[in-house]
């Protein structure tokens, strides 16, 4: 019987904790850790990332401690309106068709789309410079609205790929001029290897909320008091710079929305 | 998004128009009929010289079917896409680099190619079964070799190859959805699309699907009438 005491003891300790814990006001955040750098598992099993230390920074400023609760990503906002947890801050874009089913915080960080081209081509993300050129970008992305919406109809010839490293593969043999995904995914998987040395970002982060979102927020129940605190403690660490502290950490830039 | 919504928005982008080229059932179509045509304009050549006596004819042409049947038709897509364009000559030759830039004219190849090989074995087949008689009539008639093949041997062999080949017309239809490895913009291409938008893959599929079916559909029948008109000689007799 002495697993049984054990057990017995092991839940009743937690409840304590979870009572202590109660009293000190938590605050539970909901996320699917597989999506690095910005949320996922170290080896030893303990939550990281970017959206994991911008949580822990909103938690401190709002002094009450951060509880996260794990959920498949498709899963977040039912389960944000069971009350499962009280906000998702999962790197969720904020989108028209989400904000029908819950309200969200101002965007905390965009992240950017960018064009890249050869160095020294003097192309620029603009319909009056790729007039007549080429730019590839991957299928089903929202980037590939972007141009099919933007620059398709502009004289710009918008090739789309089945997979992104097709299109490094196509720009390197010069089938295409230019070629848009997120800046991040371009130096990870491009600029920063051998085969990207002669390509560079051209030109600033495109931006357009219709298709490209107005970037990334916490998600919280519509009309919940507490997202007035949240907000608040968002807009503080914005304005004193952590937040694009932070960024510049994991990035090497500042992708916080200003 | 229900399905009514679904074909209301998207019906274009299905059957001809993405908005800013051509897409969907009209690219595949295309693709189908262009690389059909050339098939089997090459396969007719290659099947009289395979069936030749002379061995310089016939080992190439047994080569290039082996290659060409013995190997996937995506890769074979790949490495005339992705393959031959990084080869630097490649790009250097003005016509060459012309060429293989456009990725429409890699997958044309590419189908054209493999169709041919496949084509060119049925014609083979069909050639072997022509009764010897036929062709030793034909020879004591005096006809030449060119006349031979003309008059007894290819209309015989092509209407007895009928059957087969629509199987293999069926077969390149459905090849052609993976035309998209080459940024054609192809009927299941459009699908994904619609996937990507609305998070509905049965539906997105499902019309790809149907699309699929009613041109299958059209060509069995089409062959059907072909074959009635063309094989009655084979039909059983007594009706």
């Amino acid at each position: 019987m002495n697993w049984k005491m054990a057990f017995c003891a092991g839940a009743s300790a937690l409840v304590c904790v979870m009572g202590a814990a109660h009293a000190q006001d938590t605050f539970k955040m909901g996320l699917e850790a597989t999506y690095p750098p910005f949320e996922s598992k170290s080896g030893d099993g303990k939550l990281q990332g970017f959206d994991v230390d911008i949580g822990n920074m909103i938690c401190e400023r709002m002094k009450v401690k951060c509880v996260y609760v794990e959920n498949s990503f498709d899963g977040l906002i039912p389960a944000l309106q069971a009350r499962k947890f009280d906000a998702i801050n999962s790197a969720m874009n904020i989108t028209a068709k989400r904000k029908q089913a819950i309200d969200f915080t101002s965007p905390v960080y965009i992240v950017p789309i960018q064009m890249v081209a050869k160095r020294g081509s003097s192309l620029m993300p603009t319909t009056a410079s790729l007039k007549g050129k080429t730019v590839g970008v991957l299928q089903g992305s929202s980037q590939e609205d972007y141009l099919k919406k933007h620059w398709a109809t502009a004289g710009v010839k918008v090739t789309s790929y089945q997979d992104q490293d097709q299109v490094y593969a196509d720009l390197v043999a010069g089938r295409i001029d230019a070629a848009v995904q997120e800046s991040q995914t371009a130096m990870d998987g491009f600029l920063s290897k051998p085969a990207g040395k002669d390509f560079d970002y051209a030109g600033a982060p495109l931006s357009d909320p219709e298709t490209l979102g107005e970037g990334t927020g916490l998600g919280m129940r519509k009309g919940d008091p507490q997202r007035a605190r949240v907000q608040a403690a968002i807009d503080s660490l914005k304005k004193d710079g952590s937040f694009s502290k932070l960024s510049m950490k994991y990035f090497k830039r500042d992708i916080i929305a200003k | 998004m229900t399905v009514i919504e679904t074909l209301q928005t998207y019906w274009q982008a299905y059957l001809y128009n993405d908005g800013s080229q051509m897409s969907g059932l009209a690219m595949t179509l295309w693709l189908l009929v262009l690389s059909l045509a050339i098939g089997f304009a090459m396969a007719l050549v290659l099947a009289t010289a395979r069936v030749s006596q002379y061995k310089a004819l016939s080992i190439p042409v047994r080569l290039y079917s082996y290659v060409f049947r013995g190997t996937p038709l995506y890769v074979q897509l790949l490495l005339i896409y992705s393959g031959i364009y990084g080869i630097t000559f490649v790009q250097k030759t003005e016509l060459l680099g012309m060429f293989f830039c456009n990725g429409f004219n890699c997958a044309v190849l590419a189908f054209a190619l493999n169709t041919c090989a496949y084509t060119t074995e049925i014609f083979v087949g069909a050639i072997r079964n022509i009764p010897y008689g036929e062709v030793e009539a034909a020879r004591a008639f005096g006809m030449s070799w060119f006349t031979l093949y003309r008059r007894i041997i290819l209309p015989s062999a092509l209407r007895r190859a009928l059957p087969m080949y629509s199987n293999e017309v069926i077969l390149m239809l459905h090849a052609t959805s993976i035309a998209f490895a080459a940024t054609v913009p192809d009927l299941l291409k459009v699908a994904r699309d619609v996937n990507a938008a609305t998070y509905q893959p049965f539906t997105a599929f499902g019309i790809a699907a149907v699309l699929y079916l009613v041109v299958s559909f059209v060509l069995v029948y089409l062959f059907r009438i072909a074959e009635r008109k063309w094989l009655a000689f084979q039909a059983p007799a007594g009706r």
